[in-house]
């Protein structure tokens, strides 16, 4: 064990915001009862939809595959309890949009019985190959529990050429209000600790570092108490300063190894893999027990609900059994959102359904999401440009996503935007800045899908083109033969035997003449001769 | 005086030469213009803009006969992604901007006839003489160059419904609003 203290550095700008976690920390995590019916969204993460392989009507064990995804990006979909399935049919989801998406709706028996769906568990971890590991990180359809839910096992598949010399942990949970990362460390910080041993194996990484935000004291002693110290096994607690976002990928990574992440690039083109405790921990009950991804912590808070805490939730819960189980609502409550006060969406329903990148309810009171006052024009104050963590310019950004300017809009980096919510958090002027980088993006999403789409169009119109041009070229020739097929015939039938017989009459002349002509000579010949 | 016209004349003969050897040397077949006018149209080859398809459009707008203002599908975009390009002003679309759509065949009245497999330019129509025919949706352009030589009018144009692979944020306005508890727990 080294004591010697890890060098953090500092990313460009931050915030430090009222926490707000204590309130949702005093309880234990508690695990929910079984919800009267799961809404479970086939697509539930970064990729393809998956596909269900269950029909109405079918009996399902705790833990059946549900929903299959066969292409690479992309997760597998499981059945969180045993039951019914009563349908496949859309059903709102979380996104921002409030729009429907296909789900599978099971209703729980209640016997909880994994039946023959357990996949086979992994003993010897420690010692197993890399890619039965990454098949089994697949299989379960685990996915970044930190909230982007993109593919773990896509994650950690070094592409050709490339190396992956070191893995982060993130421990970090900036934002606030959200304390799941912290009850699960708290309370798994076993599972945690051999999660993180198994992406090792399966990774093979020079260093690991774990990076939790320093005021979680009661996590970072559970972490050294599992771990046996700060540093064992090449795996090492590093305590970070408390500065949102310092959660980010690209800010953790910043803060512990002190390199930056390219920009539009991965952390993986610089040999960093980043996964969330939520995420070590389910791989560790994937690989060790056998237990696909099917229940995640998730923390329900704010002045809208009677009792903050922290649940054991079956994916597919609807958020009002989570408020439920946090007594209810109380008389403040005035809007639901999923995620955290900066990056979280709000939420038309609390029938929609919890996801597997679900981290936090939120039920923000009336004073929380009091319109800050009227948006005023910009005063190019810069205070927006200090506080980016990303080193951009927001106010240029959002000038050009005003205008429509997306081409300026992307030479500045847009894309680089991890949609933190500080520079709006810190207008003078009310400006909400963040939903122009969104709605940036996504016309410029939406441009690039019309483009391709465009491109197909044209490839077809010019293809279909080209092919009546031929049809209509082969038709003239067809015709053009067809003519000089029928002349030539003519010819034959009408001119030839004239021309033969001619020419047989004039050859029979011909030899006639030769024939008299001879006679004369030979006539002429014997005539000279008895004379001379 | 002599010497300094001899010069003149000089290179400008040899530039001339150079000019007219590069023109003839260095010939591009088709319009640069045209492909990059065509590249910011939509490509539904609907013929709103009365040109026989997106491609004599582009060519139109390059020989500076037609004005940009003239597809519909592309809507504002286009207009302001030509006008950029061509160093025009921007005008609002002439004609009315439809919401995208595609063109589904109604398979029970439908008798086979071809004639609308014949009309669709990006062959996006199946089927054969007397076969019942129907619309691969994912090439659909929504050109509606299907619906007039049906004789039974069985094929309708339907809106794209958003889904959410396809939603987009809205421009942001000018205030947020709060919702209230009825909202939430509905």
């Amino acid at each position: 064990m080294t004591e010697q203290a890890h060098k953090l550095h500092r990313f460009h700008g931050g915030l430090h915001l009222p926490r707000h976690k204590e309130e949702s920390t005093r309880d234990p995590v508690l695990p929910m009862r079984i919800p009267a019916r799961l809404i479970v969204p086939l697509r539930q993460h970064i990729g393809e939809s998956a596909e269900a392989c269950v029909a109405p009507g079918d009996r399902v064990n705790k833990g059946q595959l549900i929903g299959r995804c066969d292409t690479y990006v992309g997760a597998a979909v499981h059945a969180p309890t045993s039951g019914r399935v009563v349908e496949i049919a859309d059903h709102p989801v979380p996104h921002p949009s409030g729009l429907s998406a296909p789900c599978v709706v099971i209703e729980p028996d209640g016997r909880e019985s994994w039946g023959e769906s357990r996949l086979p568990p992994i003993e010897d971890y420690l010692d197993a190959d890399p890619v039965s590991l990454r098949n089994r990180i697949r299989e379960a359809g685990i996915v970044g529990l930190g909230g982007a839910a993109f593919p773990s096992a896509v994650k950690i598949t070094p592409r050709p050429g490339q190396t992956l010399d070191c893995l982060v942990i993130n421990g970090a949970e900036c934002e606030p209000y959200i304390t799941c990362d912290d009850s699960l460390m708290r309370t798994h910080a076993r599972g945690v600790i051999e999660g993180i041993r198994i992406l090792m194996q399966a990774l093979k990484p020079r260093c690991c570092l774990i990076g939790i935000e320093d005021h979680m004291s009661g996590a970072i002693a559970a972490m050294r108490d599992a771990l046996g110290g700060d540093e064992a096994h090449g795996i090492r607690i590093v305590p970070i300063p408390s500065l949102y976002p310092a959660g980010g990928e690209r800010q953790l990574i910043q803060v512990l190894t002190g390199r930056e992440v390219p920009s539009q690039g991965l952390p993986a083109d610089i040999g960093i893999v980043c996964q969330n405790v939520g995420t070590a921990y389910a791989i560790y009950r994937a690989v060790a027990h056998g237990e696909p991804l099917i229940s995640r912590i998730i923390t329900v808070t704010g002045k809208g609900v009677q009792h903050p805490r922290n649940l054991e939730v079956l994916i597919g819960t609807p958020i009002a059994d989570l408020v439920a189980a946090a007594e209810g609502y109380t008389d403040e409550v005035s809007r639901l959102i999923m995620g955290g006060p900066m990056m979280g969406f709000a939420l038309q329903s609390d029938a929609i359904p919890v996801v597997k990148g679900t981290n936090c309810i939120l039920a923000a009171s009336h004073e929380d999401v009091a319109p800050p006052g009227p948006v005023m024009p910009c005063i190019r104050c810069g205070q927006c440009a200090e506080v980016c963590p990303a080193q951009l310019l927001p106010q240029q950004l959002y000038w050009f996503a005003r205008a429509k300017d997306f081409d300026k809009a992307q030479d500045y980096s847009l894309f680089d935007c991890i949609e933190c919510g500080c520079c709006a958090y810190v207008c003078p002027s009310n400006i909400p800045l963040v939903q122009y980088y969104r709605f940036a993006k996504n016309e410029i999403w939406a441009q690039e899908r019309e483009r391709r789409k465009a491109d197909i169009a044209r490839e077809r119109h010019e293809f279909r083109q080209a092919r009546l041009e031929q049809e209509e070229r082969e038709k003239a020739e067809r015709l053009a033969r067809k003519k000089a097929a029928l002349a030539a015939k003519q010819d034959d039938t009408a001119d030839d035997p004239k021309k033969a017989a001619i020419q047989a009459a004039l050859e029979r002349a011909k030899a006639r003449k030769a024939a008299q002509e001879a006679e004369q000579m030979s006539a002429e010949k014997a005539d000279k001769e008895p004379s001379g | 005086m002599l010497a300094a016209t001899l010069a003149i004349s000089t290179l400008a003969a040899v530039f001339g030469l150079l000019l007219g050897y590069s023109a003839v040397r260095f010939r591009v077949e088709s319009d640069p213009v045209v492909d990059q006018i065509d590249a910011l149209l939509p490509q539904t080859q609907c013929g709103q803009c009365s040109y026989a398809g997106c491609r004599p459009y582009a060519e139109a707008i390059a020989a500076g006969e037609a004005d940009i203002n003239r597809c519909p599908p592309g809507g504002e975009a286009t207009v302001l992604a030509l006008a950029d390009l061509l160093g025009r002003d921007p005008k609002p679309v002439e004609g009315e901007t439809k919401p995208p759509s595609v063109a589904i065949i109604d398979e029970q009245v439908c008798i086979g006839c071809t004639l609308c497999i014949q009309a669709c330019p990006v062959d996006a129509i199946l089927g054969a003489a007397k076969q019942m025919h129907t619309v691969i949706e994912s090439e659909c352009t929504g050109c509606e160059l299907c619906i007039e030589p049906c004789p039974v009018d069985c094929i309708y144009m339907v809106p794209i419904a958003p889904d959410i692979s396809t939603w987009k944020w809205p421009f942001p306005a000018g205030e947020t609003q709060s919702a209230d508890r009825e909202a939430v727990s509905s």
